[in-house]
């Protein structure tokens, strides 16, 4: 299963908060909802763990590798720093 | 979607202020004590056995509510979400574990 | 420091351990099986593996490109292991391994996580002052070498492969292997010679 972003693609994580919505189980996390990064590698797909928490049947999701800048992240660190976190793809929006 | 951003739950960790001033212990070498492997391995043998997912596990794990999930241990946070999750399953009677 | 578990915790797993057994989903034998096995992983394989793609190349490539086969490779049984992933620290660029959510750690080639890879301090500060967790460990990295922190939330798990120190020209894998502690295959701290 191929997804839709390749490595070296400007994505943007979702500003979402299912949180808000019920009880939920979810693998993005906090900080890094509206942040932007770089599709680093795609990493194969992966049942989607938001419903294999409920033992729902679970489609698989591609998932990515993506990588962001720290300090604009935390508005604080070292230039340069970087942070490299896996997401699934129906968290991920192309940027314009 | 929305503009309202939430706190983040507690065990979304990354990043969250209240730690910030506490150091990280890096000369604990010591192996889990004989609970947390005897907690361990139910995990590794419930998982094998299909009766429950690791992100089940973590679910229940995350509703522990805040005050108890900083104050039990590791293992102790394994055993409540894994029995929790039993007795959701009807594998176990919430009776027997009381 | 780890934390001893209460009297209440103790009673809950007796109890449910009995009433798993009661149902007949399994045995205290296979709880002493699965401790004995789980006990066998330690971070000794990691280092061994590191160790080996500093002096063999084909296997570097193996590691990098699939660290599952490379652990099998080196007798480690991954079935029914997570996807393991292998991040090559270079001249530039050094990884620190944390799990934000929760505390994924790559136990197949490294045995138990410490205590301190799972607390909250940890979780909390490696992925917005990475560099002040380092120094907790006494680990100050070479000017013009960044840090990437990797958050391990999803389906991998994720182990370092560090930098040969210098001063180990000639050294057999053996030698090397004993130089590569937990802590640099977590990226916290880093080989010696």
């Amino acid at each position: 299963m191929s997804g839709s972003f390749q490595a070296g693609q400007r994505v943007r994580v979702k500003r979402d908060f299912p949180e808000l919505r019920g009880p939920c189980h979810i693998r993005t996390p906090h900080y890094l909802r509206g942040r932007e990064g770089v599709v680093e590698r795609p990493l194969g797909a992966y049942p989607n763990p938001e419903d294999l928490a409920f033992a729902r049947p679970a489609a698989k999701v591609p998932l990515y590798h993506v990588r962001f800048d720290q300090p604009s992240l935390w508005n604080e660190g070292a230039a340069g720093d970087t942070v490299l976190v896996e997401l699934y793809e129906h968290w991920l929006e192309g940027t314009a | 979607m929305t503009d309202e951003a939430p706190p983040p739950a507690t065990h979304d960790l990354g990043g969250a202020p209240r730690f910030r001033c506490t150091a990280v212990e890096p000369d604990d070498e010591a192996p889990p004590d004989e609970f947390g492997k005897r907690v361990d391995a139910l995990r590794q043998i419930l998982g094998r056995s299909g009766l429950m997912t690791v992100d089940e596990m973590r679910r229940c794990i995350e509703a522990i509510p805040e005050p108890e999930y900083h104050a039990l241990g590791y293992y102790e946070r394994w055993l409540r979400g894994i029995s929790a999750l039993m007795v959701e399953k009807g594998v176990v009677q919430a009776e027997k574990l009381r | 420091m780890a934390h001893a578990p209460s009297a209440e915790s103790v009673a809950l797993l007796d109890r449910f351990v009995a009433a798993l057994v009661a149902k007949g989903v399994l045995t205290e034998d296979q709880i002493a099986t699965q401790i004995a096995s789980t006990d066998r992983a330690s971070p000794e394989i990691g280092a061994r593996m590191v160790a080996r793609a500093w002096t063999d190349a084909e296997y570097r490539a193996l590691l990098l490109r699939d660290g599952g086969q490379a652990a099998e490779a080196m007798g480690v049984s991954m079935a029914g292991a997570p996807p393991l992933g292998v991040l090559e620290d270079t001249d530039k660029v050094h990884h620190l391994v944390v799990c934000t959510l929760c505390s994924c750690y790559p136990r197949a080639v490294l045995g138990y996580p410490p205590h301190w890879y799972k607390s909250a301090a940890y979780r909390a500060r490696a992925v917005r002052e990475p560099r002040a967790v380092l120094a907790e460990w006494g680990t100050t990295l070479p000017d013009g070498v960044a840090v990437k922190v990797v958050d391990s939330t999803a389906d991998f798990r994720w182990m370092v492969l560090p930098q040969r120190p210098a001063g180990t020209e000639g050294w057999d894998a053996g030698r090397l292997a004993s130089l590569v502690t937990r802590d640099a295959l977590v990226g916290v701290a880093l080989p010696r010679a």
